[in-house]
């Protein structure tokens, strides 16, 4: 990809982004943040392709340690979210929790 | 070991990843209402299942090992606090997964650098560039959460704390990052890893030192500044790496934070600049927090409380963070059922800055069953105050002071309040007349039409409820 088709997204992107979580109420922000924590896990594929291709020591260990932060975002980020989305729905629903392990 | 079957950048892989960033995006569209904001969560995790997923795939992944001990420890610890956290500290639990977001990137970014020169250096701008900037937000989000972190936690002081020439030695760490950038994006032939990592430490500090000095009361800001950071940095990851799903996803991060911080600054009629750089608290407070001689104000017990209540039609209850500290919010849920059982309505009044992130109180209260439908915003809720019979705050203060519209001079003027003293009566649960975050007398606790209650507000409200049921 080409430096300007990658700024094009990301403005793109930006635009989009404001649209959409401007309208979320302030009601739901704090699962809002929860939940931007979570998709900021995406950082994890970074961490993965790092261990996924590394060959020296100090390699595995930066690597592993960025997929273990990505994870954390990624799990506990999804997990607290639905905790707490399931507060404002009126009747809890029984949990269905087992899908949402970040693919791991 | 696994299928090994996608190119790395190939069109398989970005078809993939431009998939999983569709229903981030999606999810994040549900998320606008609480009815389906559940589901929109949902669809967002399927997204990063179908994101990790594709990078697992990628043709030549190994160290199998290492991939799948470090997904089961991450997943272990973030599956844990998922589950323990209380409400009352989903503050704390944001900020460190800001921390953890924005460590994995100057990691992340640490490893380009090192993969770019074990290739013989000459990293090209396009890639050096976003790296640098990488490595630099990855590493201040990562400090400053932790500071955020322990100062929620109350590992350090929630009060400003600074340093003697504190903004001196920001701009000097600054520059010096600004300049060592610079350096290595010169030198890009053969880029100096010392160097890089100088920058990672600077920035460490850096993170450290704009953190400290300021006050719990604009945690709410800070966090979501921080949030937004975390944003930025990933999506120069995504540049870096030249990962579609990484520039979408930080992206998105990134719009959500700033419209939060910009929200959280105009709910506190300050602006970002002035709560970073000031430390509040610490700033003089002119004019207002002089007079400590005690005023005359009106005191009343539970059973008095529970009888203005009970003979109300409307009520509004005005709950701050003191009422999270006292861990209150199931007492005051009933107190409001009592009072519904006799007819009564009762709404609750937000702030936007009640509690220490944007939306806390909302979700305090959700999870005392609170209906959403009764949480109304302060702009929704300010027209009906003078027909509000009986407004009640709890555990709040500066967000109810009438000087920040009557008196120009305070230090809170022009921040938008809940109007409680338009009210017919005001009851006020507080442990004492001391001021709030702003450190300033609140001239609603001695209007004519104001009752104190002075107790802890679990305490309370519990002694009220029980009070309305022996009317």
């Amino acid at each position: 990809m080409s430096l300007m088709t990658e700024i094009a997204i990301l403005v793109l992107a930006a635009f989009v982004g404001f649209e959409v979580i401007s309208k979320v109420p302030t009601t739901l922000h704090t699962p809002l943040m929860s939940q931007t924590n979570a998709i900021h896990g995406i950082v994890m594929l970074g961490g993965l392709i790092v261990v996924g291709y590394a060959n020296d020591p100090l390699e595995y260990v930066i690597g592993t340690i960025a997929v273990i932060f990505g994870a954390i975002n990624i799990v506990g980020g999804f997990m607290v979210t639905d905790r707490m989305l399931g507060m404002f729905s009126k009747k809890p629903k029984p949990k269905a929790d087992a899908d949402k392990k970040g693919g791991a | 070991m696994l299928l090994a079957v996608l190119k790395p950048g190939g069109d398989a892989a970005t078809a993939l990843y431009i998939v999983a960033f569709s229903l981030f995006i999606i999810g994040l569209k549900r998320g606008t209402h609480p009815t389906s904001a559940k589901q929109g969560n949902m669809i967002a995790a399927v997204g990063m299942a179908v994101a990790v997923a594709t990078t697992l795939l990628l043709d030549g992944m190994g160290n199998w090992g290492l991939i799948v001990i470090g997904l089961a420890v991450g997943s272990a610890i973030g599956f844990v606090a998922s589950v323990r956290v209380q409400m009352t500290e989903m503050p704390q639990m944001v900020a460190l997964y800001n921390g953890v977001g924005g460590g994995a990137v100057a990691l992340i970014a640490w490893s380009e650098l090192r993969h770019g020169i074990s290739l013989g250096g000459d990293i090209p701008l396009e890639e050096l560039i976003p790296t640098l900037l990488a490595a630099v937000i990855g590493s201040v989000s990562f400090w400053g959460s932790n500071i955020a972190f322990a100062k929620l936690q109350d590992l350090i002081p929630t009060r400003p704390l600074s340093v003697p020439g504190q903004q001196v030695i920001n701009a000097v760490l600054l520059v010096g990052i600004v300049a060592a950038c610079v350096d290595i994006a010169v030198n890009n032939g053969n880029p100096s890893q010392a160097l890089f990592i100088g920058i990672l430490i600077a920035a460490a500090l850096l993170g450290n030192l704009v953190v400290l000095p300021i006050g719990g009361a604009d945690m709410p800001v800070v966090i979501s500044l921080l949030n937004a950071f975390t944003g930025l940095s990933a999506a120069a990851a995504g540049f870096a790496l030249d990962n579609v799903a990484l520039i979408v996803a930080g992206t998105l991060v990134g719009s959500s934070g700033t419209i939060l911080t910009m929200e959280m600054a105009t709910a506190m009629n300050r602006s970002v600049g002035n709560i970073l750089f000031a430390g509040f608290g610490g700033a003089p407070a002119s004019g207002g927090g002089g007079s400590t001689e005690e005023r005359p104000h009106v005191s009343i017990g539970a059973q008095d409380a529970a009888i203005k209540l009970a003979y109300a039609d409307t009520v509004v209850i005005v709950p701050g963070y003191g009422l999270a500290v006292a861990q209150a919010q199931h007492a005051i849920k009933e107190v409001a059922d009592e009072l519904e059982k006799r007819g009564v309505t009762v709404n609750y009044a937000i702030h936007p800055v009640a509690g220490r992130m944007p939306g806390h109180m909302n979700v305090l209260l959700a999870e005392a069953d609170v209906p959403y439908e009764q949480l109304r915003e302060m702009e929704d809720i300010n027209p009906e105050m003078p027909r509000t019979d009986v407004a009640v705050i709890v555990g709040a203060n500066d967000v109810t002071n009438p000087a920040a519209k009557n008196d120009p001079d305070s230090p809170i003027a022009g921040m938008p309040i809940i109007e409680v003293d338009q009210a017919q009566q005001v009851i006020v649960i507080k442990r004492s007349l001391s001021p709030g975050f702003a450190g300033i007398d609140n001239d609603l606790f001695y209007e004519a039409n104001t009752s104190m209650l002075f107790d802890d507000a679990k305490k309370a409200a519990a002694d009220i409820a029980a009070e309305i049921q022996n009317l």
